[in-house]
């Protein structure tokens, strides 16, 4: 149970900080870069959090349906312009892919021999 | 009657049982097409309008599982910090080409939005369709985003490019496990991480970073595009 007590500390933090910031950051998000480092910086056992996070993790799928329901009241938004969305989402994951590999390629060259 | 199908413990657990089935077909085939979300959503969309139950009741009486949602991405930092040691040795390159593909990712979203006049709503709601759920539906929250087409999005995109992707990755001759790992982790999140750990460990380890990495970045991203637009 204390696992479950610090990724709430966790999340509030963050959720106070994006307050702070006028919420231009979501507060989850800082939440979770500040855990990330309180982890890196051994402020935070492992042990203490793993049992939690592998449980939130390992079943956020559940977490997206609910939210994705939503589309039989926004379908009607979606209807006019339904090819532009597809057409926009599959363009973008391509460059978005072409680009980190390529770009990855090259600037991690001298690299690659540690890799391998 | 009514009164049932409307309650608390029937629409939570009609949601658990569709995603339950969806983990059980998932299971079966581990293709990235049969994603618990996909059948989940196949399964319950009929199911809510048969029933005639109207969203904002559904997305009232879920709110307890969609609480979940800020404890997660939370949680995902101690996968971050499983994770890092992945790209140590090739830190810089890595934060300098996320940071560049978040930028793409949005970018793009934005300029064919603007080239067919779609609303934007619409459109900040696809921005972050490269990240990692939780995360994108914070962000397009924080936009005034459509959520169910932030999730659809999101899906989408890890769908297609975890099926695209190691072909795609060949055809641009892109060579080394790193590269491609993180690739697939940018572009495609999680279910792109799937497809990469079958690629190989240094592919999986990598693509698992690249969805933290790449949902900071996101985030930042996109409140200084909105505000340079």
């Amino acid at each position: 149970m204390k696992g479950v007590l610090v990724i709430l500390f966790y999340l509030a933090v963050g959720e106070g900080i994006s307050l702070l910031m006028h919420k231009v950051i979501p507060g989850n998000v800082i939440g979770m870069v500040l855990f990330f480092f309180a982890l890196q910086l051994h402020l935070v056992k492992e042990e203490t959090v793993k049992p939690i996070c592998d449980f939130l993790t390992q079943n956020m799928t559940l977490m997206f349906l609910p939210p994705a329901v939503g589309l039989i009241a926004a379908y009607e938004l979606l209807g006019n312009h339904i090819l532009t969305i597809i057409l926009a989402i599959i363009v973008s994951t391509l460059l978005v892919m072409a680009i980190v590999g390529k770009l990855q390629d090259i600037l991690g060259k001298k690299d690659e021999g540690d890799n391998q | 009657m009514k009164e049932i199908i409307n309650s608390e413990i029937f629409i939570v657990g009609l949601t658990i049982l569709c995603y339950w089935i969806g983990t059980l077909i998932n299971n079966k085939y581990k293709k990235p097409i049969t994603s618990p979300i996909l059948i989940g959503l196949i399964l319950i969309i009929p199911i809510v309008l048969l029933l005639d139950i109207d969203y904002e009741t559904y997305e009232q009486k879920t709110h307890v599982i969609t609480f979940l949602l800020g404890p997660t991405v939370v949680a995902l930092g101690y996968n971050m910090h499983k994770q890092v040691q992945s790209i140590k040795s090739n830190l810089f390159p890595i934060l300098i080409t996320i940071f560049i593909g978040s930028i793409v990712g949005v970018l793009s979203i934005v300029g064919i939005c603007y080239a067919f006049n779609v609303p934007t709503q619409l459109m900040v709601s696809m921005e972050p369709k490269s990240v990692t759920m939780p995360i994108a539906l914070g962000i397009s929250e924080r936009s005034g985003g459509i959520l169910a087409l932030t999730a659809v999005s999101v899906a989408t995109c890890g769908i297609f490019g975890s099926i695209i992707g190691p072909w795609f990755l060949s055809v641009l001759r892109v060579k080394s496990p790193v590269a491609k790992g993180l690739a697939m982790g940018a572009a495609s999140h999680g279910v792109g991480t799937s497809t990469a750990i079958k690629m190989g460990p240094i592919e999986g380890a990598i693509s698992g970073m690249a969805i933290g990495l790449m949902g900071v970045s996101t985030t930042i991203v996109i409140p200084i595009i909105e505000a340079v637009l």
